[in-house]
């Protein structure tokens, strides 16, 4: 299949013009975007460079900067951890059910509707999530940590006001889970029909054509999608600093109204009224959020790399 | 699909049922009924005076068919009834927060919505009346220019990646990088924005293509990204037959490639444009604030619907009612765009798109 | 091209009409005729800064705005710290800032000033209020120790006995006090602690700070924010500006012998007790607030905001449009618009005139 390919790009190369300008237009595309990360890489060490080698007394947070960022980096973790971990598994089955559950007719609304929710701004979801959604988990919480209070996650005292870390994380699957769902919907309705309709023939059930035929093409697709809406939890700013009762300590306790802030959250809130080297701090913690979406990449790429036996085009 | 291929029963038939082919199996209109109570008493439970609670028993109810095809039909069946119930359970959950914005920002917006609240904007507006018309104005615009800017970068990158990159180094960067990209954070785009463009224009600038210059920092990668996986999904038999025709590699991308996979890429796009059309931060920061109306991109400040949601939450003046009611409107109008921009999408792909066997 | 390509361009250029088409026509409010004014001024005055002073100065950009039909003023927001660093790169013409200018910004200052002096007024006077919402207990009253020790986390509940001095009639619950600050770094935080500080004997020791020093309690985001989580919770207690306060109780605080709250006219007060801060420019008003007053009818808790300029621009009618729109902002009317629009306290008389003063020597 590939030296059919390769013969194919060798041959017509270097004798069609047309071939030429499209492929140097891509490169130059691709090249565009190294340019640009470039520059916001340059831009972020630059001017985050000093903020890191601040000492204590320069910078308003009054300590040095890794003992500023680890509690931060500790509640962006958390935070898009527990977004994650609870909008994937309803991301797939939402995708699922609308591609291959839900009657056809019904189906593309239904599509359609999910897809609002990535249009509903980040500060509405802030409203939403200060005067709805934190309100009603408020008995929640002081169920849970009544219940469940041997747990250290549920250790509480409750929160009186509901905005807790677990509230914010909601709030974030909440906002990556159109993304995710859009995405695994397109590549599960891209199955090919021959597959699903081989492991029907077989006798297997719905949800075993799924098991077979479906996920194992669409992996790649369900991480990219994941990494995606990871992207989103990890940098979203506006919704975090609106619903988060944010105090830089670092604890597992879900449930009480101390909570680790984020760092998109934290730029947002301390920025504003920061000058001096307390700005490059704050920037240099932006380095650092771009670092960890670094790492986590590295790490879904090596995944999908084992996995790519399944795509279509290679 | 459903309709044509039922699963038909295991191929080789248990002990117990095998007197007949055909294993025992649930009443058909069990799973119906027995979904319908669910559904009424879920409702019930949401809109009705009992609690909450009950959404909770009519889930229990609805895991009944489940339980029973365990005994009857056996336990495959049962698995696969109850996966069935577990997805539409998720879809179900998705719809509670959905259900909830949706209902909050549209009761809250209307209201508010009059063809004064389109054509006026907020200069020397004080108190009530007022409109977002100059933040339409710059959230349409500036939205326009980030989309003219990312899309065709965007879809040339997925392009590269897929049809030219296979393999190669410098394609295995870009892929990497173009993840990297998707963790900016939305006040880091601005910040750069802003760096870049005081470099070239002194400092305090403001200007709505700057905005656009940071929105399409967001916006890059996720039109990369879904716009390479849906290439990816195009089979490569397609391209090969085209190559066999002796089609040249460019025209088989324009003719045969992006055409299959149009559906999906188009969604991608909107789901990009969707991404960043509600951004507040990097906003603020380049393009700034005003109460005017301002149609030139390169000049001065341009006021955007989700900068003029945030301030009119954020600082509502005295008495803060006519402006929140504002910022709410404001907030349904962009949710208004968003779902004429993914309705326009859909009829894109309709209408340009292969007819295939879906 | 091909057909599809071609259609494709159709609908990207009717697309493209549409926008253009309805971008030919201006906002229905901004016709300009009927608004004719004898002023002769024109032009476009940009600024940038504090949050706080947003909603005065949208009043004032009204005010500004219908009298001088020409000009357009742009305020962002940004923050003052923000607000302080463009105007001293030159990038707008004035600052709205919740502090005055530092030693080294100072420097900077009169380098960007045309080495003239900085023009640096306090221009919006806020009471902030400390709110509540604890049901059954309407009129609370509270000693700036008792606030210190609430805010410090070392009063917990709301029948403790400090609390109960101060309200000898209140029926106090046994409920546990849960103290709300600005999860932001603000200038209503620096004056809140600054005045915990300087009033709290010694109940308050983390100092006057901007970004809240004390790890637990309830953090929110503005002072919506703020005031969103003393409405969502029961036995919160709050600082917010009082003119957002809504229905949430003010605690009247203790100044001297008497407990006074914050209204407007005694916030105004507070300006002539304060005390300028030595060695600066004669054009340089920085105030240094009294918070440990016990003159009677003074509320201490005050926000001030300044509004920073030069005493000298290159260009004349840049320099034109400081002055006068400054003048507006500090005037009688300026002034009270913004009172009735955003809850501030209107500057008084003889402080106006020392303000107004430094303002005419801008040119």
């Amino acid at each position: 299949m590939t030296s059919i390919q390769s013969t194919a790009r060798k041959r017509s190369t270097p004798t069609r013009p047309g071939d030429r300008i499209f492929r140097g237009t891509s490169i130059a595309a691709a090249l565009t975007i190294l340019a640009t990360l470039a520059g916001v890489a340059l831009f972020l060490t630059i001017e985050g460079i000093p903020g890191v080698l601040a000492s204590p007394d320069e910078v308003k947070h009054g300590t040095t900067f890794i003992d500023y960022v680890v509690p931060l980096v500790f509640g962006t973790l958390l935070a898009a951890v527990l977004a994650l971990a609870l909008a994937i598994p309803v991301a797939i089955g939402v995708a699922l059910y609308i591609s291959h559950y839900a009657p056809r007719r019904l189906a593309s609304t239904l599509g359609y509707i999910i897809d609002l929710l990535a249009a509903v701004p980040s500060v509405v979801y802030g409203v939403w999530g200060i005067s709805f959604l934190a309100t009603a988990l408020v008995p929640v919480y002081s169920w849970l940590e009544r219940t469940l209070g041997f747990i250290p996650l549920f250790a509480g005292p409750p929160s009186a006001t509901g905005r807790t870390i677990l509230t914010a994380s909601i709030v974030l699957a909440v906002m990556v889970l159109p993304v995710i769902t859009a995405l695994c919907r397109e590549i599960f309705l891209q199955t090919p029909r021959l597959h699903e309709e081989a492991a029907l023939a077989l006798g297997a059930t719905r949800w075993e054509m799924a098991r077979l035929a479906i996920f194992p093409y669409a992996r790649s697709g369900i991480i990219s999608a994941s990494m995606l809406g990871l992207g989103r939890a990890l940098g979203e700013t506006m919704a975090v600093a609106m619903v988060l009762s944010a105090s830089g300590v670092i604890t597992f306790n879900l449930i009480s109204s101390t909570n680790p802030s984020t760092i998109a959250a934290n730029i947002a809130l301390t920025f504003n009224e920061a000058t001096g080297l307390t700005v490059n701090a704050l920037i240099a913690s932006g380095l650092v959020l771009f670092l960890i979406t670094f790492l986590v990449n590295f790490a879904a790429r090596a995944i999908v790399e084992r996995r790519k036996d399944f795509s279509g085009a290679n | 699909m459903t309709s044509t291929l039922q699963p038909t029963s295991p191929p080789t038939p248990s002990p117990e049922i095998a007197k007949s082919l055909r294993g025992r199996s649930l009443p058909t209109w069990a799973p119906k009924a027995i979904g319908a109570l669910s559904v009424a008493l879920a409702l019930v439970g949401v809109f009705g005076p009992v609690g909450f609670w009950l959404v909770f028993v009519a889930w229990l109810v609805a895991a009944i068919v489940p339980l029973w095809s365990m005994f009857v039909e056996g336990r495959r069946k049962a698995t696969d009834r109850f996966v069935t119930l577990l997805v539409t359970t998720a879809f179900v959950i998705a719809l509670f927060p959905l259900g909830s914005i949706l209902t909050t920002v549209v009761t809250r917006g209307a209201p508010v919505l009059s063809s004064d609240f389109f054509t006026y904007s907020m200069r020397n507006v004080l108190g009530e009346g007022g409109g977002i018309y100059h933040a339409l104005m710059g959230t349409l615009l500036i939205t326009a220019a980030a989309a003219a800017i990312s899309v065709p970068i965007g879809l040339f990158t997925a392009i590269y990646l897929i049809e030219y990159g296979e393999g190669k180094r410098l394609a295995r960067w870009i892929r990497f990088l173009v993840d990297v990209m998707t963790g900016i954070p939305s006040i880091v785009a601005g910040l750069f924005a802003y760096a870049l463009f005081v470099i070239f224009f002194g400092p305090g600038v403001r200007m709505g293509v700057g905005g656009a210059v940071a929105l399409s920092v967001l916006m890059i990668p996720v039109v990369v990204r879904s716009c390479e996986e849906m290439l990816k999904l195009v089979p490569n038999e397609l391209r090969e037959a085209s190559y066999a025709l002796g089609v040249p590699k460019w025209r088989t991308i324009v003719k045969v490639v992006l055409p299959t996979a149009l559906a999906g890429i188009v969604t991608g796009v909107t789901l990009a444009v969707a991404r960043v059309i509600g951004e507040t931060a990097p906003l603020l920061i380049i393009a700034g604030l005003t109460d005017s109306v301002n149609f030139n991109l390169f000049d001065g400040r341009m006021a955007t619907l989700p900068v003029f949601t945030y301030f009119s939450i954020i600082t509502p003046g005295v008495p803060p009612g006519p402006s929140i009611e504002r910022a709410w409107g404001a907030a349904l109008v962009l949710l208004i765009i968003v779902m004429l921009l993914n309705f326009a999408a859909r009829l894109v792909s309709y209408f340009f798109s292969p007819k295939g066997e879906r | 091209m091909n057909r599809m390509s071609m259609r494709k361009a159709a609908a990207l250029g009717a697309g493209a009409a549409l926008v253009f088409g309805l971008s030919a026509c201006g906002a229905g409010n901004e016709s300009g005729d009927g608004e004719e004014s004898n002023s002769d001024l024109s032009g476009t005055l940009n600024g940038a800064g504090a949050s706080s002073q947003q909603a005065a100065v949208s009043a004032w950009q009204q005010g500004f705005q219908t009298a001088n039909s020409d000009v357009t003023v742009n305020y962002d927001p940004i923050g003052s710290g923000g607000g302080r660093e463009q105007f001293l790169a030159g990038g707008t013409s004035f600052a709205g800032s919740d502090a005055y200018l530092d030693e080294d910004e100072l420097a900077d200052a009169q380098e960007r000033c045309n080495d003239s002096d900085v023009v640096s007024v306090p221009t919006y006077v806020s009471p902030i209020a400390v709110i509540y919402n604890l049901p059954g207990v309407d009129d609370l009253q509270l000693s700036p120790q008792t606030i210190g020790a609430i805010f410090e986390g070392t009063i917990t509940t709301w029948n403790d006995p400090a609390i109960a001095e101060d309200n000898p009639d209140a029926e106090l619950p046994d409920s546990p006090i849960t103290p709300v600050h600005r999860s932001d770094d603000s200038g209503t935080t620096e004056n809140f602690t600054e005045y915990l500080d300087a009033a709290s004997e010694g109940s308050w020791t983390a100092g006057p700070v901007e970004t809240w020093p004390i790890q637990g309690g309830e953090a929110a985001n503005g002072t919506s924010g703020v005031v969103a989580a003393v409405e969502s919770g029961e036995g919160t207690i709050g600082y917010a500006d009082a003119s957002q306060a809504g229905d949430l109780g003010q605690v009247a605080v203790k100044v001297g012998e008497e407990y006074v709250g914050p209204t407007q006219e005694a916030a105004a007060r507070v300006l002539d007790t304060a005390e300028r801060v030595e060695g600066r420019a004669e054009t340089d008003i920085a105030l240094h607030i009294d918070r440990n007053t016990t003159e009677s009818g003074v509320y201490p808790i005050v926000l001030a905001s300044y509004m920073i300029a030069c005493q000298s621009y290159e260009d004349s009618a840049e320099a034109e449009l400081v002055k006068e729109w400054l003048m507006y902002v500090t005037s009688e009317d300026g002034q009270q618009a913004a009172s009735e629009s955003a809850g501030s306290a209107p500057l008084t008389d003889s402080f106006r005139e020392t303000v107004q003063s430094a303002i005419d020597t801008i040119s």
